[in-house]
């Protein structure tokens, strides 16, 4: 993609653009964010994803400033942002529920940012234009919010705060409305975006597939701490935990006992089954229960059995889902372990090979699958 | 449908007809052309042309004006402000103590309202007059505007006041540019009602008034103890209209108001 690998992260010398230092947010005696230590660096697409209710939204609200941190500090451009009031920060925020302002045109909302810092009136013009024509609103510059769909409400508060060009743009949740096409060309838009103005985003998401698409790097969270912080492609091929593997994309986790063989563990899994190895930088003691984690489009399954393979065991399809492009074969192994193996659809769905209740072989090698010791 | 009913009319046309019996023939006798309030001679303004060269009358009806544009006024910015601090301040110590406070007044007999302001008056050396009544107005009436405002406010988004903070607003211009222009609708009906209530108001004028400035209903009541005449069926006929159309235009407003919040809700529920 890019040319020059973007990865100020990597680069001891680079000064982050915020800093979230041991920040401790409570509500009451709830804690909503927990002892977060996190840097993110100018002109980064920085996605945080996690279920419902872990602190995305309040992390966003700390750096908008509707919220003060309980315990910590957060620092954009190094300076402290404990006093600043939310309007002297540079940062826009565009709200989940868009908050879009009832008694104006989507013209006027989309110009109020600029009318407050002063902008002379061609200017404004300009620039109201231009965020019209981005967010394909132009038809809709003169009715008013609730005279328009969900779609291009959504539409309106993303150019509402892209308006005033901020250093820091926060989208929480942008695009849950948009239908899954157009919710593709604005993700696309927005890195467009990204690249044009050097603005920095963070974006929350439950989304894993748009947090895969657009960010540079991909935070996932769980109860208020961000278990791992890594770009999209690491994050997929090598969690750093259970969780995180399970919540991005499709994953089988065979629980086992390791023992340390050659440059990686033998993996017991089953009575009487050969063990399973992998190859792994991860330190286990031997016989320390651990977790091998495969992604399902690294399994193949053959009805013979593979030669050569690194890893093979026979099972039986229980279920196939067809998925247009992919399927994925639901395989019952000896012990009633389900694993998922996907294939690509290259041939007709006629001529298969593979259908019910047939026997067929897994297999995987030594660095298809990933140890997890938790 | 439901099927007519005998009784339903009945009991519709008879508790319409108490209610609306007397000022009907206030209305009808305001144009007798007789001196005699109960013998009807015929149809004629002569009533109301004779009100326009009453001079007490005519002080009386702009006092009455001036109090109530006045303290309706006064009320309904004093009104908005302890609304908007009582749905937004948050926890603070005492608030249930003072938003219940703010709404004892409209429990509160008049007679003592306007004992006690004639008792504070008397005691700061205040000479009663046009002052002393937009005073005493502006107290009872700001209750009712903080009332109908607080209501609107409860269902109001807050996330439009941040956004606008967000977009650089100080917190007044948020309130300003978004909050007051989105509850408006609550805050005209609040000074029409504040407006009304001054109007006719006869008991807590009457404590507070003084022999330089009288109001209508104080000139009226006062005027009636010396016998009906024409002229005061005339007056009553305008007040009555003065206060249909405020009513109906604060209640025209509200309704409005919350049809297009109603709409606005659920685009928004739409949304999500
Ligand atoms: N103002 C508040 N008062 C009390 N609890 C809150 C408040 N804001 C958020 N929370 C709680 O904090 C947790 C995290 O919320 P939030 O950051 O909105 O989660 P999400 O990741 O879904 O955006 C939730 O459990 C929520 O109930
Ligand atoms: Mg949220």
């Amino acid at each position: 993609m890019a040319q020059t690998e973007f990865a100020p992260w990597n680069d001891p010398e680079a000064k982050p653009l915020i800093q979230f230092k041991n920040v401790t947010k409570r509500f009451g005696a709830f804690t909503a964010i927990d002892d977060l230590t996190q840097d993110i660096y100018a002109q980064e697409f920085f996605a945080l994803l996690g279920p419902s209710g872990c602190g995305k939204t309040t992390m966003m609200r700390m750096l908008a400033g509707f919220e003060n941190p309980t315990e910590g500090q957060i620092l954009l451009s190094g300076q402290n942002m404990a006093e600043v009031p939310p309007n002297k920060r540079a940062v826009n925020m565009m709200f989940q529920s868009y908050a879009l302002f009832p008694h104006l045109s989507v013209w006027d909302n989309i110009a109020f940012g600029l009318r407050r810092a002063r902008m002379p009136k061609p200017e404004i013009d300009a620039r109201v234009d231009e965020m019209l024509r981005l967010t394909r609103l132009e038809k809709f510059a003169k009715r008013k919010p609730h005279q328009i769909s969900g779609g291009q409400r959504q539409r309106v508060a993303l150019a509402r705060s892209l308006a005033k060009a901020p250093k820091l743009l926060l989208l929480d949740e942008p695009l849950g409305a948009l239908d899954a096409k157009l919710r593709q060309d604005t993700q696309f838009e927005l890195m467009d975006i990204q690249e044009k103005t050097g603005t920095t985003f963070v974006i929350v998401t439950h989304d894993q597939e748009e947090a895969m698409t657009v960010a540079s790097r991909v935070a996932v969270m769980d109860e208020g701490r961000i278990v791992q912080v890594a770009t999209p492609a690491e994050i997929y091929e090598a969690p750093n935990t259970v969780y995180v593997a399970d919540f991005i994309g499709d994953v089988n986790i065979i629980e086992g006992a390791a023992t340390p063989s050659g440059d990686g563990y033998d993996i017991a899994w089953a009575e009487g089954q050969a063990p399973f190895h992998a190859k792994t930088q991860t330190k286990l003691s031997n016989g320390q229960r651990c977790y091998l984690a495969i992604r399902p489009e690294k399994i193949g399954i053959a009805t013979e059995k593979p030669e050569g393979a690194d890893n093979t065991v026979q099972g039986k399809i229980i279920d196939i889902a067809y998925l247009g492009n992919l399927s994925t074969y639901h395989v019952e192994l000896p012990g009633g372990k389900m694993i998922k193996a996907q294939t690509a659809n290259t041939r007709r769905l006629s001529r298969r090979a593979l259908t019910w209740e047939d026997d067929v072989w897994l297999s995987w090698t030594n660095t298809g699958s990933v140890v997890l010791d938790r | 449908m439901r099927r007519f009913s005998w009784f339903n009319a009945t009991s519709l046309t008879l508790g319409f007809a108490f209610l609306y019996i007397p000022m009907i023939i206030l209305i009808i006798f305001s144009f007798n052309a007789s001196e005699l309030v109960t013998v009807w001679a015929g149809f004629s303004t002569r009533w109301y042309g004779e009100l326009l060269g009453n001079e007490a009358f005519l002080d009386a009806a702009w006092v009455t004006l001036q109090v109530a544009v006045m303290s309706s006024t006064i009320a309904t910015v004093l009104g908005t402000m302890a609304a908007t601090v009582m749905v937004r301040g948050g926890r603070f110590m005492g608030r249930t103590l003072f938003s219940g406070m703010i709404y004892a007044p409209l429990v509160m007999p008049e007679v003592i309202t306007g004992l006690s302001l004639l008792l504070l008056f008397i005691g700061i050396g205040l000479d009663r007059g046009v002052l002393t009544i937009v005073l005493a107005h502006t107290t009872f009436s700001m209750c009712y505007v903080s009332v109908v405002v607080s209501s609107r406010l409860v269902s109001f988004d807050r996330s439009l006041e941040e956004a606008a903070l967000d977009l650089g607003c100080s917190p007044f211009e948020a309130f300003r540019l978004v909050t007051l222009p989105i509850i408006a609708p609550a805050v005209i009906s609040g000074w029409l009602l504040a407006f009304t209530l001054s109007l006719d108001d006869l008991v807590i004028a009457s404590f507070t008034a003084g022999p330089s400035a009288t109001t209508l209903p104080i000139k009226i009541f006062s005027s009636i103890r010396l016998g009906v005449s024409p002229e005061i069926n005339a007056l009553s006929t305008i007040m009555i209209a003065i206060v249909t159309v405020g009513v109906l235009t604060a209640s025209i407003v509200s309704k409005r108001a919350s049809v297009a919040q109603q709409r606005d809700e659920q685009a928004a529920a739409r949304a999500t």
